[in-house]
C-alpha cells in the first residue's frame, strides 16, 4: 500500500514537473514584465530597471530560469520556501502574496463542495428512487439546464440582480400571498414526487406539503424571522429532530425502538444543553468554543447510546454520536445569530445585508469577534457559493442518479428484495452504498474543476483568492506569481488524484492498489 | 461451408429477449438513427441548433479570410473588416456605430405581433447594434465549438487507440503525456496559452482543441484495452491483418459509439470555456467578437443596460443546452442499457401477448 501511495505520487510529480515547465516558458514567453516600467519618464528607473532585470533574473533565458525557480521551489521541501518576489504585487514574496489566498479560495469551495456534494447526492438518488416520474424529469432537466450554464453569467446574474432583488427583498421581508401560493405549490409537487406511491400517498403527502409550507411562511411573515433570524430553544429542537431523523433514515432506520427514542432524544439533550452552552460561549471564546460543543454533544450520545443501546449498542451510539456532533453545530448557529442585529447595525446598509463583493467587511474585523466575524464571511460566501453550487450540483446529481439507477439493477439488490427486507434498507445498507463508490472517485476530479471554476467566481465578487492573483500575473507577465498559482493547483490535483485512487480501493474491496 | 441447420422460427423467436426483436434485421447505423430520432428532445435540439446556426450565418453575413483587423475603407471612409466579407440579409454591421435609436438604446424587439424593429437586441452606449454583435459573437462560439470538437476527437481517438492497442510503454509514455494536460485546469492553460497564440477565433478553438481531448483519449484507451481481447480481433490477427488495419477496420468501429457522444459533451464544454476565457479576457480579444466578450464588456451596464446581458448568455445557454441534449439522445441511441422502456405500443405489448398465448395453450 505504501509503495502504491509513494510510486503514484511520484509519478505524478513528475508529471507536475513537466506541466510546471511548459508553464513556465509560456507565461515567460508571452510578455515583457518591466513593459509598464520602460515607458516611465522616472530619471532613476533606469536603476529600478537593472535592479529588477538582477532579481528576477531577466537576461538569462527562461528555459534555464527556469531551473532557478526549481531550485528556490525546491526549498519547499525543506521548509524554505522561495517562490521568488512577485512584481505586480509591490515586489513582495510570492508565498507571502498566497498564503493569504489560498486560505480564501479554500474557504470558497470548501462549503461549495461540501454542499454540492450533499444537495447533488440527494437529489440525484431520489430521481433515481422515482425513475421516469414528473420528478424525476423536471430534475432532470433543470440539470441540463445548469449544466449547460456558463458560470460567469450566473454569478454576474446573482450579483447584480439576485442579490439585490433579495436585499430590498430583505428590507421588508413580507412574503406576498400571491407569491406564496406559488411556492406552497411548487413545494408540494416536490414532496409528493419524493414521496411517490399511490394516488392516495399522493394526494395526502401534496396537501401535507402545501399546508406545512404555507404554515412555515405565514411564521416567517409575522415575526420577520428573515430579517432577524433565530434559533431559540425550540428552533434547536426542531432543527435536531429533523437532523435526527435523517440520520436515523441513513443508519438503523425508524423500526428500532431503542434507537429511535434515544437518537430523537438528542433534541432534549441539546434543549437541556442550552443554558450550559450559553455559559460556555461564554467563557470560552473563539473556535475552541464550537469545536468543545460539538465534542461534548456527540459525546453524550455515544454515551446515552452505550448505557441504553442494549444490543444495537454499537449502531445506536453511533447514531446519536453524529447527531449529536451536529446538534452541537446548531446550538453554535444559534449563538452565531444572536449577534445578528449586532452585526447589522454594523455593517454599512447601503451595502445590503448581502455583500456582493469581496470576504470580509473592514468595520466587522476591527471588531475581533469570532460570531461577527463568522456571520460576516458566510453573509459574503453566500453569493460565490451559491454560483459554484449551481454549476456543480448538476455534475453530481447526473451521476448520482445514474450510478444508484445501475446499481438497483443489480442481482444482489434483487435479492436483497427477495429475502424481505424492507424498502428502506434495500436502498440505504444495499444500494446506496454500492451507488456511492463511483461517486467518491469523483469528488477529487471535481474538486479541480472547481478550483478552475473560482477564477471567474473571484473575479466577479472581487475575491482576494489565488484565481485574482492568477489572472492579475498573467496580465502583468508575473511568471513568479502565475508559477505559484500553478505549483498549489497542481499540487492540490495531485493530492486530489492519489485520495480518489486510496478511496476507491478502501471503499471497494475488489479493487486493490498496488 | 457447413450444412445449414433447419431452425424451428417459434424455438428462436422465444429465445430472444424484446430488445432483440425491436432491432432484428437492421444495421447498426439504422438502429441507431432510430433510437436518436424517438428522442424528441434531441430531435428539438437539432432543430434549434440548426436554426440558431442559420440565423447567426445568414443575418449578418461573415467574413472569410483576412486578419480580422479593422481597417478603414479608403473609398467610403468607413470601418470595414479586413477579410473577403460576404454580406448578409442583415443590414447593420457589428463594429459600426450607429444612432440611438430608442432613448437609451433598449430593445425594438416585440414578441407578439412578431417586429424586430430597427435594433431587436438594443444598442449599447455607443450605438452598437446588440444583434449583430449577438450574431458575430455566436458564429465565433460555433466556430469555436466545431473545431475544437473534431481536432480533440481526432487527437483523442489516436492517443487513446494507440495506447490501448500497443500498451507497453507506448501507452506509458502517452498516458504520462496526458496526466501533463489533465493536471491543470483548463481554463488555467487555456488563458496562459491563448495570452501568447490566441486572439481570433480559429487560433482559439486549435488551443483548447489541443487541450481538450485527455478525458476522450482515456475512454478510448479503456475501450480499446478490452477490445483487444476479444475474438474477432484475435481471428483477424490470425488472418494476417496489419496492426493498422485492426485498430481502424476492426476494433475503432465499436468504439464509435463512446467517440461520438464524449465528443458531443465536448463540445458542450467547448462553448463554456471558451466563453468563460473571453469573459476574463484571455480567449477571443477585441477586434473579434465573442458571446463571452460581449458580457465581460457590458457588465458593469447590468443594472442601466440589462439586455446588453440579456442575449449573449441566452445564446450560450441555448446552444449550450442543445449540445448537451443531442449528445444525451446519441448516448441513449448508442448505449441501450439507459434506454427508456419502450412505449406500451410496441415490443412489451407483443410480449404480454406472447405471455397471454402461452397461458391460454
Amino acid at each position: 500500500m505504501l509503495s502504491f501511495i509513494v510510486r503514484r505520487a511520484a509519478a505524478t510529480l513528475m508529471v507536475l514537473l513537466v506541466a510546471s515547465f511548459i508553464v513556465y516558458q509560456l507565461t515567460a514567453i508571452s510578455g515583457d514584465p518591466l513593459l509598464e516600467l520602460r515607458g516611465s519618464r522616472d530619471p532613476d528607473i533606469q536603476f529600478k530597471i537593472q535592479y529588477l532585470t538582477e532579481i528576477l533574473q531577466l537576461d538569462v533565458p527562461p528555459f534555464i530560469r527556469y531551473f532557478y525557480w526549481l531550485g528556490g521551489a525546491a526549498g519547499c521541501l525543506i521548509g524554505q520556501c522561495d517562490l521568488g518576489i512577485s512584481v505586480s504585487r509591490g515586489e513582495i514574496p510570492v508565498t507571502e502574496a498566497l498564503s493569504g489566498a489560498i486560505a480564501s479560495t479554500v474557504q470558497l469551495i470548501t462549503l461549495a463542495t461540501i454542499l454540492s456534494i450533499i444537495i447533488g447526492v440527494a437529489i440525484g438518488m431520489t430521481t433515481a428512487l422515482r425513475q421516469y416520474s414528473g420528478y424525476d424529469y423536471t430534475v432532470t432537466f433543470f440539470a441540463f439546464i445548469f449544466y449547460s450554464l456558463p458560470i460567469f453569467w450566473v454569478a454576474v446574474l446573482l450579483k447584480e440582480f439576485g442579490a439585490i432583488q433579495f436585499n430590498r427583498f430583505l428590507e421588508e421581508p413580507y412574503i406576498p400571498p400571491g407569491a406564496m401560493t406559488v411556492i406552497a405549490l411548487v413545494l408540494a409537487v416536490a414532496v409528493s414526487g419524493i414521496v411517490g406511491g399511490g394516488l392516495k400517498t399522493r394526494v395526502q403527502s401534496f396537501i401535507g406539503g402545501a399546508v406545512l409550507s404555507v404554515v412555515v411562511m405565514i411564521f416567517l411573515n409575522l415575526t420577520q424571522w428573515l430579517k432577524y433570524p433565530a434559533l431559540g430553544v425550540p428552533g434547536i429542537i426542531l432543527m435536531t429532530l429533523l437532523v435526527a431523523s435523517v440520520v436515523l433514515v441513513l443508519s438503523i432506520g425508524f423500526n428500532q425502538r431503542r434507537g429511535l427514542i434515544i437518537v430523537l432524544g438528542m433534541a432534549l439533550v441539546a434543549a437541556a444543553m442550552w443554558l450550559p452552552g450559553q455559559y460556555l460561549f461564554f467563557y470560552i471564546q473563539g473556535p475552541l468554543g464550537i469545536l468543545l460543543i460539538v465534542v461534548i454533544m456527540a459525546a453524550i450520545g455515544v454515551l446515552l447510546g452505550i448505557i441504553f443501546g442494549g444490543d444495537g449498542r454499537k449502531e445506536i451510539s453511533r447514531a446519536a454520536g453524529i447527531t449529536g456532533a451536529f446538534a452541537g453545530l446548531i446550538m453554535a448557529i444559534d449563538e452565531a445569530l444572536q449577534y445578528w442585529s449586532e452585526y447589522l447595525s454594523l455593517i454599512p446598509l447601503n451595502n445590503g445585508y448581502i455583500s456582493t463583493i469581496g470576504a470580509v467587511t473592514p468595520a466587522i474585523k476591527r471588531q475581533e469577534n469570532m460570531w461577527l466575524s463568522l456571520i460576516d464571511s458566510y453573509a459574503h460566501l453566500i453569493l460565490p457559493t451559491a454560483a459554484l453550487l449551481i454549476i456543480s450540483v448538476a455534475g453530481y446529481t447526473r451521476y448520482s442518479r445514474a450510478s444508484l439507477l445501475e446499481v438497483m439493477n443489480q442481482d444482489y439488490v434483487r435479492t436483497a428484495r427477495a429475502k424481505g427486507l424492507n424498502e428502506r434498507t434495500v436502498v440505504v445498507r444495499h444500494a446506496m452504498r454500492n451507488a456511492l463508490l463511483p461517486i467518491a472517485t469523483i469528488v477529487p476530479v471535481d474538486i479541480t474543476a472547481l478550483i478552475g471554476g473560482a477564477v471567474i467566481t473571484e473575479q466577479v465578487f472581487a475575491w482576494a483568492g489565488m484565481g485574482a492573483l492568477f489572472i492579475r500575473g498573467l496580465n502583468a507577465v508575473d511568471v513568479n506569481l502565475v508559477m505559484g498559482y500553478v505549483m498549489i493547483v497542481g499540487l492540490m490535483a495531485v493530492i486530489g488524484n492519489v485520495i480518489a485512487d486510496l478511496l476507491y480501493s478502501a471503499l471497494d474491496p475488489r479493487i486493490r492498489v498496488s | 461451408m457447413a450444412k445449414k441447420r433447419p431452425v424451428d422460427e417459434t424455438q428462436l423467436n422465444r429465445e430472444i429477449t424484446i430488445e432483440q426483436r425491436e432491432t432484428e434485421g437492421l444495421s447498426l447505423g439504422t438502429i441507431v438513427r432510430r433510437r436518436f430520432f424517438r428522442h424528441k428532445a434531441a430531435v428539438i435540439s437539432m432543430i434549434v441548433l440548426g436554426a440558431i446556426t442559420l440565423l447567426a450565418f445568414t443575418s449578418v453575413g461573415t467574413v472569410v479570410g483576412g486578419s480580422g483587423n479593422l481597417v478603414t475603407d479608403p473609398n467610403t471612409g468607413k470601418l470595414a473588416v479586413d477579410g473577403f466579407r460576404i454580406p448578409g440579409w442583415w443590414q447593420l454591421n457589428w463594429y459600426e456605430n450607429y444612432d440611438i435609436y430608442n432613448p437609451g438604446g433598449t430593445p425594438t424587439l416585440n414578441v407578439w405581433p412578431f417586429d424586430a424593429g430597427q435594433h431587436p437586441f438594443g444598442q449599447d452606449t455607443l450605438g452598437k447594434d446588440i444583434f449583430a454583435r449577438v450574431m458575430r459573437g455566436i458564429q465565433q462560439s460555433l466556430i469555436v465549438v466545431f473545431i475544437v470538437g473534431l481536432l480533440s476527437t481526432v487527437i483523442g481517438t489516436i492517443v487513446g487507440s494507440l495506447a490501448g492497442y500497443f500498451r507497453g510503454w507506448i501507452d506509458t509514455l502517452l498516458m504520462r503525456a496526458t496526466d501533463v494536460v489533465i493536471i491543470l485546469p483548463i481554463l488555467v492553460v487555456g488563458a496562459v496559452l491563448s495570452r501568447s497564440f490566441g486572439g481570433d477565433a480559429v487560433s482559439l478553438a486549435l488551443l483548447l482543441g489541443a487541450l481538450a481531448w485527455t478525458g476522450l483519449a482515456r475512454l478510448v484507451r479503456a475501450e480499446f484495452l478490452a477490445l483487444r481481447e476479444r475474438e474477432f480481433v484475435d481471428a483477424a490477427r490470425v488472418a494476417g491483418a496489419k496492426n493498422s488495419r485492426i485498430i481502424f477496420k476492426h476494433i475503432l468501429p465499436n468504439t464509435i459509439g463512446v467517440i461520438v457522444v464524449n465528443a458531443t459533451l465536448l463540445m458542450a464544454a467547448a462553448i463554456l470555456i471558451e466563453t468563460s476565457l473571453s469573459f476574463l479576457g484571455f480567449g477571443i480579444v477585441a477586434p473579434d467578437i465573442s458571446l463571452g466578450q460581449i458580457i465581460s464588456e457590458y457588465n458593469e451596464a447590468f443594472r442601466t443596460r440589462p439586455w446588453l446581458f440579456w442575449y449573449p448568455g441566452l445564446f450560450i445557454v441555448v446552444i449550450a443546452l442543445c449540445i448537451n441534449f443531442i449528445g444525451d439522445g446519441l448516448r441513449d441511441a448508442f448505449d441501450p442499457r439507459q434506454r427508456r422502456l419502450p412505449k406500451s405500443g410496441g415490443a412489451i405489448s407483443e410480449l404480454k401477448q406472447l405471455i397471454a398465448k402461452r397461458r391460454e395453450s
